[in-house]
């Protein structure tokens, strides 16, 4: 196969993307009377101003990003069109935040463990709900998984405001987690918790898994071609679907409990600023590849450390920092597609 | 009597919650029609709520409405240049109108108002009631005293329902999508066709927008559609894509919004987050109970052409 076409192909579609991206929010801040270049130097150095900046800022928020990207480039490998992992990361946070409050043990080793299995288990049953709408019902995931992005978001508000909440009673938000469930440092001296090791870990073994295992072809090929896998009659296309549901929903609810034990020590209502909506650009920006999320997911880390940055110091609204993301989705799919098109063009002479 | 006025004021409710829901998946029906499925919904309905905002601020209540017509469909327009035009995949595009819809709207709206959390204002669309029809005991309220839009998804659903099956021009529609490639062998536009419906769509989803702003509400937050352009896209499943089943399965969820109302005024000791969640799993049932025995447009999500991959 040619390999390199393929690499050249996505480096060179990331950066005309982002290129295009940066050009359009340029003229777009302009319009909406902000100094483009104020804003991009304020969001640069609110994500590598300095050492401190990046480490404590933008790799810890892209901690999160690299969770739920893998869970969706995952899904997306196999078709798998999950637009929930929003809701799986709630539910995983929720699940991660009961068992670390309610399990009667401060022993780290064993409630750490726990908790992360806890987490990843809610997701995925989260996920197991439109898995199952598909496979057995024939409904589609976009909307089922859409849908229960409410869902999971309701939920969290009624347990951070009833039976999980805070024993004052005043925030809406849960009490702290022991220490025990604490995530450590990974670089003394700064916010960067061990769960960013952790994302990369299963980044890691993602791409093993997709690149070197019969089980990854496999997923490969019903994301390839569904029918085809079906037409071959090596194996049945439902357990591949049933097992990228699951996993992808599993990554994702990790993210959740990982920022709780990670960063915040306890849960509220507004946990993910969209973390599971983000994905989606981070996946796509890496062309669903898993070694290459881990950069992607630093890329909207940075921008995301570096929109507060921008609301505090240049006076854009941080809402702006969504606007970019979609802009920077559609400016990815454009110049693939027009990458394609002139492909086309050329080999048809 | 007192039980009578309760189920009246309820239906009153579930009409009014249901319109915007009818309006935007009327909308959506017609763009799914072509074989266009527009996830970007939901960015024209916020769309239409801010555009509504402004244009209602700007020169009153009736030209918010116009005006949030207007965004709404230009947000679809943004859609379709890249999901129909281009060919981009339309799921992923039409999630990324949507994220963008979110953070730009909340982007204008603070530039224009400030952050500071002060609940705007809007002059709002009076209710017009339809003199003798609104007189009808407990329908009459509910169906014939409601504000404009409500009158526009009326006239709609039987306008749309002879558009498609008893025109030339819903046979095109319909061919469309179920089939492009034969459309277009029968000298049908396929993109343009399928642009003008996607455009539609958002027209609609927008005008249901505005009416969240400027009927509903009479204010602007930022997420305010709070999925209803998604419950829309189910709306559009569970109606079967026909007008009248779009209709009946709106007005279900406004009832259900309704009662969700009614539930927690009777007792505010319920939690009513677990309430709010209501419409979404109602969605979600339905689904899985009513779609087996449906069938989607053929062409439904692919774009066209397909050859040039």
């Amino acid at each position: 196969m040619r390999r390199s076409p393929e690499i050249v192909r996505g480096l060179l579609v990331a950066v005309v993307g982002l290129a295009v991206t940066a050009v359009v929010a340029a003229a777009l801040l302009a319009l909406g009377g902000h100094s483009p270049g104020a804003t991009f130097a304020a969001l640069i150095a609110g994500a590598f101003g300095s050492w401190d900046r990046f480490v404590s800022f933008t790799l810890v928020r892209a901690t999160p990003l690299l969770f739920t990207g893998l869970a969706v480039a995952l899904a997306f490998r196999a078709h798998v069109w999950n637009i929930g992992a929003e809701g799986q990361l709630y539910a995983g946070a929720l699940a991660g935040v009961a068992v670390a409050l309610l399990l009667p043990t401060s022993a780290p080793l064993l409630l750490l463990p726990i908790t992360l299995v806890a987490a990843a288990a809610a997701g995925a049953l989260w996920a197991a709900g439109p898995a199952a709408m598909r496979t057995r019902f024939g409904v589609g995931e976009v909307i089922t998984t859409l849908l229960l992005n409410f869902v999971a978001l309701f939920l969290a508000q009624f347990l951070v405001q009833g039976p999980l909440q805070e024993p004052r009673r005043i925030f809406n938000q849960t009490d702290s987690i022991p220490e025990a469930a604490h995530l450590p440092a990974l670089l003394p001296g700064t916010r960067l918790h061990v769960g960013f090791a952790l994302a990369v870990a299963v980044a890691l073994a993602l791409w093993l898994y997709l690149a070197r295992t019969p089980g990854g072809l496999r997923l490969r090929t019903v994301g390839a071609s569904p029918r085809a896998a079906r037409v071959s009659g090596r194996f049945r296309a439902t357990p591949v679907v049933w097992a990228a549901f699951l996993t992808s929903g599993a990554i994702a609810g990790l993210a959740g409990w990982v920022q709780i034990a990670g960063v915040t020590h306890r849960m509220y209502e507004g946990l993910s600023p969209g973390w599971g909506y983000t994905a989606i650009a981070v996946a796509l920006l890496a062309r669903l590849n898993p070694l290459a999320v881990v950069v992607t997911a630093i890329v909207f880390g940075a921008l995301s450390a570096g929109g507060g940055a921008m609301q505090r110091d240049a006076g854009v609204p941080e809402a702006w920092v969504r606007g970019i993301e979609a802009l920077v989705i559609l400016a990815v799919l454009a110049t693939d597609r027009c990458w394609q098109l002139l492909a086309a063009r050329g080999e048809g002479g | 009597m007192a039980d009578l006025s309760a189920l009246s004021s309820f239906l009153v409710a579930a009409v009014g919650l249901g319109v915007p829901l009818a309006l935007a998946a009327l909308g959506e029906m017609v763009t799914e029609r072509t074989g266009v499925i527009n996830i970007g919904l939901e960015g024209s309905v916020i769309w239409g709520a801010l555009g509504g905002a402004l244009g209602a601020l700007a020169a009153g209540p009736y030209a918010g409405l116009a005006c949030g017509v207007s965004t709404g469909a230009l947000a679809a327009l943004c859609f379709a240049l890249f999901a129909v035009r281009l060919g981009t995949d339309q799921i992923i595009t039409g999630t990324a109108v949507t994220i963008g819809s979110l953070g730009f709207t909340g982007a204008v709206f603070q530039s224009r108002f400030g952050a500071t959390g002060i609940a705007l204002e809007l002059p709002t669309v009076a209710a017009l009631e339809l003199p003798l029809l609104s007189e009808i005991p407990i329908l009459g309220p509910a169906l014939f005293n409601q504000a404009a839009p409500a009158y526009i998804a009326y006239l709609l659903a039987p306008l749309l329902a002879w558009l498609l099956f008893r025109t030339r021009w819903g046979l095109a529609v319909r061919a469309v999508g179920e089939s492009p490639d034969a459309a277009h062998a029968a000298g049908v536009p396929v993109i343009r066709t399928r642009l003008l419906a996607t455009v539609f769509g958002g027209a609609l989803a927008g005008l249901a927008g505005a009416h969240l702003s400027l009927v509903h509400t009479g204010t602007f937050a930022e997420n305010m559609s709070a999925g209803k352009g998604f419950i829309a896209i189910a709306v559009v499943v569970l109606g079967r894509w026909s007008p009248w089943g779009v209709v009946a399965a709106a007005l279900f969820f406004g009832a259900a919004e309704a009662l969700q109302f009614a539930l927690q005024a009777w007792d505010s000791e319920l939690p009513y987050p677990l309430f709010l969640a209501l419409p979404y799993l109602l969605s979600l049932a339905a689904l899985v109970g009513w779609f087996g025995r449906a069938r989607a447009p053929g062409g439904l999500g692919s774009p066209w052409p397909t050859a040039r991959r």
